[in-house]
């Protein structure tokens, strides 16, 4: 377990250059080598843009998380909350077919309803992360067959399907929403006043509650960006594939893992944005190469338990 | 903070549970190849139907009728309904084909349905209710999986008439099953298409959508068998895709990044062609041989693209027909049994114009029957 020191690290100088460089960055280099590798059609651009573009959801999801995970809890409703807004934009604009934009700020809406109702369980009600957020993942799947009876019904309209499938001189349309949502959570987490308060209430509540930070308020607000993230990665994945009815499964866990690979600290009070970013597309580029390699879809669960108790560890002896 | 110990290792719990129960899902080998049957259904893919032109749910390709006198009864009379439940698109048109049917005869006073929700158990408990109910005239039943209803349904069978179709159950005690010809010459039709346009071999990607089903296994035990007489032919991988979009591309990408190249891709049902075509359009490469079935998405696709296809088909006017058989047996008329064999049509270049239907959803079945019934199109969610 982490106990929420700076590390205060004896080393050689000669190592004092290597430690200072987060691990991810290196681990990242490291699979994205193996693959050009083991496939050289990945030193081309269009693959690897493809590669990119499909690593996009997990990445903007894995940021959402963090604000989460360095508050100190867990969001595991996020994949749940995926499939339950694909289903409602295709059920939507089955009907609609021209509101492609009205039905994203609906979705956008119902985001920030999720994560406030999240974050006010969490913080209000006392009740755990890690239970809350499970509660609400049933409740989404439960809601998302509901409204689906069960099978994927409706279409999913082109213009809404562009985010996710689209490029634009050959550089994908999801890419781009990545670069603006990480810009603004990276500029969120460090460098507003926010950003510091939500690192206090990670490191300690009390102290933070102590020094005057609204500490609910702070909570409430990364519940938010992490169910907003989720919005944002269903209209890339819905885009990605339609309509669906396993289009979430998985990736709340995938999230956790991108986010610890990234060197967020479970239980809070560390962690960066450009890592985790690189943590997502480590862990989407780990599950290409196991897949170039020919191991069955089943191995990656596996690997991903090994990454999270893994990366736990590492940070445990770190910390 | 005791809470704040255990989170840790409940979240690496959870994915380690989960790791564990996905890693140890095994894939069976199919069970279900019957040779006799095998070779009588790619005889009847040429055979003449019997039965009124132009009207493919009251054809036979057999003269097999029986006589069903024994369960002749005065109208009106309770038809009941035992489905194995909504989850794909297939049973949402078959569903709509067979409400417009059930219009069509006022002597059929009251139609009780249950939906298994695609489960075995719950269907399993549907048919033990109806019998306990006392007031069916005539079962029908859409099985969900073969092994698991065929005790319920021998159960059924010795209180009243029952009439199997969509899939099949592994006992011939109904008094019909429905069924067009069947997996066996779906698969080969499938397999054999994708064989002769690859003179030079190539690599075959199979999509299915789930274990255990019969007129699933028998289209792939078909295909395996045809696949396997080509020795220029690899065949990399068959997957489930459990008839999900997401995981349809999904894989047909995984298989693209480690093999390079695939020449042909066998399906086993429709649904998913479309978002299997997407992946090699996404990554730019050329959409290679593909079979699927008669969904408009699919069609619009093949016509749109000029493909190399074809659409082997497992008519969703069946619904009609079980409706209509249900009348015949309560009326003492002779029908088709134990097996009424339904016509097969396959979709080809030659014939794609005539299935393409701009107006309906991409998701609708061309073969459903339905064009001259009277809530067409609307009911089936299309537009004049």
């Amino acid at each position: 377990m982490s106990t929420h020191q700076h590390p205060q690290e004896f080393v050689s100088p000669r190592w004092s250059l290597l430690s200072r460089i987060e691990p991810i960055y290196i681990i990242l280099a490291a699979i994205i080598l193996a693959i050009v590798l083991s496939n050289p059609i990945y030193a081309d651009y269009g693959p690897m843009m493809q590669l990119l573009r499909r690593a996009s959801p997990l990445i903007i999801l894995a940021v959402g998380q963090l604000f989460v995970i360095v508050s100190g809890g867990f969001d595991l409703s996020v994949g749940s909350l995926i499939t339950f807004i694909v289903l409602l934009s295709a059920l939507v604009l089955n009907t609609h077919p021209e509101q492609v934009y009205a039905s994203i700020a609906l979705c956008l809406a119902i985001g920030v309803v999720a994560g406030g109702l999240n974050g006010l369980v969490v913080s209000v009600l006392k009740v755990p992360s890690i239970i809350a957020t499970l509660g609400m993942l049933l409740a989404y799947r439960g809601a998302g067959l509901y409204l689906s009876g069960g099978s994927a019904r409706g279409n999913l309209p082109d213009a809404f399907r562009a985010f996710g499938r689209e490029t634009i001189y050959g550089f994908p349309l999801a890419l781009i929403v990545v670069l603006v949502f990480g810009a603004f959570a990276a500029w969120t987490l460090h460098g507003t006043n926010y950003g510091r308060q939500l690192f206090a209430v990670g490191t300690n509540p009390r102290a933070a509650r102590l020094s005057g930070v609204n500490v609910t308020m702070v909570r409430v607000v990364a519940f938010i960006f992490s169910a907003v993230s989720a919005v944002i990665a269903a209209i890339l994945l819905g885009g990605f594939s339609g309509v669906s009815t396993a289009v979430g499964n998985g990736y709340e866990l995938q999230a956790i893992s991108a986010a610890v690979l990234g060197g967020a600290v479970l239980l809070g009070g560390r962690g960066s944005v450009p890592a985790v970013i690189a943590g997502a597309i480590a862990l989407h580029a780990l599950f290409t190469l196991l897949n170039i390699w020919g191991f069955p879809k089943p191995m990656r669960d596996a690997v991903q338990g090994i990454i999270i108790i893994g990366a736990v560890a590492y940070s445990a002896r770190r910390g | 903070m005791l809470f704040k110990r255990i989170a840790t290792p409940l979240v690496v719990a959870l994915v380690a549970g989960g790791s564990f129960a996905a890693a140890v899902q095994a894939q069976d080998k199919s069970e279900f190849f019957d040779q006799a049957e095998y070779d009588r259904q790619i005889q009847l893919l040429d055979a003449q139907p019997m039965g009124p032109e132009g009207k493919p749910w009251l054809q036979s390709m057999m003269d097999n009728y029986r006589d069903t006198s024994q369960y002749k009864k005065e109208g009106p009379w309770v038809v009941c309904f035992s489905q194995a439940g909504i989850f794909n698109p297939w049973q949402v048109v078959g569903n709509q084909t067979m409400k417009e049917e059930l219009k069509l005869h006022p002597e059929i006073a009251e139609f009780i349905m249950t939906d298994a929700e695609g489960k075995d158990d719950k269907q399993i408990a549907d048919i033990n209710d109806l019998l306990a109910s006392k007031r069916c005239d005539v079962l029908m039943v859409t099985p969900n999986t073969t092994a698991a209803l065929t005790p319920a349904v021998e159960r059924a069978c010795e209180e009243l008439p029952v009439i199997v179709f969509s899939r099949g159950v592994a006992t011939e005690c109904p008094v019909s099953y429905i069924t067009p010809i069947g997996g066996y010459a779906f698969g080969a039709q499938a397999a054999r298409f994708v064989s002769e346009n690859l003179p030079d071999g190539g690599n075959v990607l199979a999509l299915r959508i789930s274990p255990g089903v019969d007129v699933l296994e028998t289209r792939w035990s078909a295909a395996e068998r045809v696949f396997a007489e080509n020795e220029k032919i690899k065949v990399i991988g068959a997957e489930f895709t459990n008839d999900d979009r997401a995981i349809a591309k999904s894989i047909v990408e995984d298989y693209l990044q480690r093999f390079g190249k695939i020449d042909a891709v066998w399906m086993d049902a429709g649904a998913t062609s479309a978002a299997a075509i997407e992946a090699f359009e996404d990554i730019g490469a050329d959409i290679p041989i593909f079979t699927g079935e008669d969904q408009q998405d699919f069609l619009a696709k093949w016509k749109e693209e000029g493909l190399t296809a074809i659409a082997p088909t497992y008519p969703t006017f069946q619904w009609r027909t079980a409706v209509i058989a249900a009348k015949m047996i309560l009326s003492g008329e002779p029908v088709p049994g134990p097996i009424w064999y339904l016509p097969q049509p396959t979709i080809t270049n030659d014939n794609l114009d005539k299935y393409l239907q701009a107006n309906m959803p991409p998701q609708h079945y061309a073969l459903c029957g339905c064009e001259e019934m009277d809530g067409y199109p609307e009911q089936w969610g299309g537009s004049k």
